[in-house]
């Protein structure tokens, strides 16, 4: 099968008044793929993923999502390519008015095509996916701890399954135990469904537990891109310092391929 | 799900063709995912339902090319959420149901029925949560008189420069939209008095009508409600906020007193600048009636000004001026009143600040009629 890629961007330039944040960026994901974007603070990870949501229009340069132009497709087509990605915000953005129950239910209400028993089967179809039991369904986001609203959200991401997942931050804000759990839940979900995912991390451990192909973002570009293996050996002060300071060699320690010398 | 753009996928499917021994199999065929179904899943459940009723079903699903958790569920339901004991299934689409098998049946959330004392339990409620409004509203203030000893206690450390803010942004900010609207309030009370008095011959005593009901009730009431619907929400909204943010229990665990701090400034703020506010809305809105009642009684400038301390007595003025201050305060405790009590959520926010404009304008105007039953021997030349 040909794919195409689920996410290319190409040429990408984004500039704040004088402040250049990416210069001429590429970036291909094949459908299926778990891909993590790293790079320092200031280094526009959470700006790009912000562009590949539409939610900010690069300044130069075309962001293909799913095989869609995302600035240049009109607002309809830009509508159906919406449905066919979930995100997971960084603190969770589960609607502080709303129970968790309908915080699920809202992406399948918009669409105005199930009638209300059915989508209560699909919500707690999810909830039971992501671990949460039932009988929070009634709680509000504001009575919850943060590993369950990382949980309720990722259920809200997937709740129209979609074919892509942005994750930023996915394991911010978790202790080790609950963002190990949670990015094992990420791992088993994505086994099962085969969606594709780009995240954006600085997470080590979730950073090699989870992805496939790492994007390293400095110097207002993708310094490489590959395997944890090869992007290791790449020669950048960045990757240097990241990988190969103490906390990065104890986190890789932790891959089983990866041989460093 | 991944088979994306690289061959057409066909729309689902429901087919019932009879097997030779009278038994019927239900084919399904094309896309059932969520981009398939979104717009057809009505038609296609009941399409299900009716092939469903057919005789000895035997069901196949293996022609399926997209399928999803959706998909499943519409199909699962039909089944009466059981596995059909004739099933032809893709393996790979055998993990949908797989998930449907593990939710177990939600259960069903029983309607509460009517409680026959639901009135007067609602009636208790809200009694008790009146009751509990004004308790705290008592404790607030109570805990405003200690702190306001210990300002005078030791007058230099306190938070002047909150103050100062407060009262710039209470009254020197509300400056414009109080004389407008006094000034025209002014000239309708003018415009609609002078109409009656000249009927009856009794022109001077728009000096007197427009003074006393100006200086003592007007000019009061009406900078109170501005202000109300002006600071008072913002106060309100400005404590939510900071009790969404985590900015409250960051003062309180560096041991600052929130109402030092933010509270006692904010009263003193208002209760200074609104009998500033209370004066100037009642000065303009006099010239609006002086304006006015030179044009349609041909008074001049200086024979309505001249009359006004004869026709309103001095007192008048601290009525005013003093009422400035109570209802201030009032506006100010209810405010913070409520912005302390907002939930970490946006309906509460919401809910906060326009039970704390409501609450103060209905407090304001109440107070009001207390003070002219209080003082209604008073200030009458």
């Amino acid at each position: 099968m040909s794919a195409e890629p689920a996410v290319q961007v190409e040429g990408l330039w984004t500039v704040y008044d004088d402040l250049v944040v990416h210069r001429d960026l590429d970036l291909k994901v094949m459908p299926g793929e778990v891909v993590s974007l790293v790079g320092g603070s200031g280094s526009g990870k959470t700006t790009l993923l912000r562009q590949l949501l539409g939610l900010e229009r690069p300044r130069r340069g075309s962001i293909r999502i799913l095989g869609v132009p995302l600035h240049s497709c009109g607002p309809d087509l830009f509508e159906r390519v919406r449905k066919r990605w979930g995100v997971l915000f960084q603190h969770g953005a589960l609607y502080s008015a709303l129970s968790v129950f309908d915080n699920i239910a809202l992406p399948l209400r918009e669409l105005h095509a199930f009638d209300e028993d059915f989508i209560r089967d699909l919500v707690m179809l999810k909830l039971d996916a992501v671990g949460i039991p039932h009988r929070h369904a009634s709680t509000m986001p504001a009575d919850l701890s943060g590993g369950m609203i990382k949980r309720i959200a990722l259920a809200r991401a997937l709740v129209l399954d979609p074919e892509l997942v942005f994750l930023d931050e996915p394991t911010a804000g978790l202790d080790p135990d609950r963002s190990e759990a949670f990015v094992k839940l990420i791992r088993d979900l994505h086994d099962k469904l085969n969606f594709t995912v780009v995240m954006a991390t600085h997470d080590l451990d979730t950073l090699v537990s989870v992805s496939d192909r790492v994007a390293v973002l400095a110097d207002q570009k993708v310094v490489a891109f590959g395997h944890l293996d090869e992007v290791v050996r790449v020669d950048h002060p960045f990757i240097r310092n990241f990988f190969l300071g103490e906390r990065g060699l104890r986190a890789l320690s932790a891959a089983p391929s990866l041989q460093i010398d | 799900m991944q088979q994306t753009a690289s061959k057409p996928v066909r729309d689902p499917d429901v087919q019932v063709t009879a097997a030779g021994d009278g038994a019927h199999v239900i084919r399904l065929s094309g896309a059932w995912d969520i981009r398939a179904l979104e717009a057809r899943a009505r038609t296609l459940q009941s399409a299900l339902r009716d092939a469903a009723l057919s005789a000895g079903a035997r069901w196949d699903l293996s022609q399926i090319e997209r399928f999803d958790h959706i998909g499943a569920m519409l199909v699962w339901r039909v089944w009466g959420r059981c596995r059909p004991g004739k099933l032809q299934l893709k393996r790979e689409h055998e993990i949908f149901f797989g998930a449907c098998e593990g939710a177990a049946r939600a259960a069903a959330s029983s309607p509460k029925r009517a409680d026959p004392l639901s009135l007067l339990i609602a009636l208790g409620r809200g009694a008790s949560l009146v009751t509990t409004h004004a308790l705290e509203m008592l404790e607030l203030f109570g805990q405003l008189l200690i702190d306001a000893v210990a300002v005078a206690r030791q007058p230099l450390l306190r938070p002047w420069r909150e103050f100062s803010a407060n009262v710039y942004r209470i009254g020197a900010q509300a400056l414009a939209i109080t004389a407008l609207v006094g000034f025209l309030i002014g000239v309708v009370l003018s415009y609609l008095s002078a109409e009656q008095l000249r009927l009856v011959g009794a022109d001077v005593f728009i000096v007197n009508i427009l003074g006393i009901g100006i200086i003592r009730e007007l000019g009061p009431v009406v900078c109170s409600i501005l202000v109300a619907g002006r600071s008072g929400s913002a106060i309100t909204a400005q404590l939510g906020v900071m009790r969404v943010t985590e900015e409250l229990d960051a003062l309180s665990v560096m041991g600052i007193s929130r109402t030092m701090r933010l509270i006692l400034p904010k009263v003193a703020a208002i209760a200074v600048a609104l009998p500033l506010l209370v004066l100037w809305t009642s000065g303009v809105a006099l010239v609006g009636g002086a304006v006015s009642a030179s044009a349609e009684l041909g008074m001049s400038f200086q024979q309505f000004f001249t009359g006004l301390p004869a026709a309103v007595p001095a007192i008048n003025l601290w009525l005013g001026v003093g009422k400035g201050v109570v209802f201030g305060v009032l506006i100010a405790l209810i405010a913070c009143h409520f912005g302390l009590r907002i939930e970490p959520n946006t309906e509460s926010l919401a809910a906060g600040t326009t039970r704390s404009v409501v609450t103060s304008i209905t407090a304001v105007i109440v107070a009001d009629a207390i003070l002219a039953v209080v003082f209604s021997d008073v200030g009458w030349s």
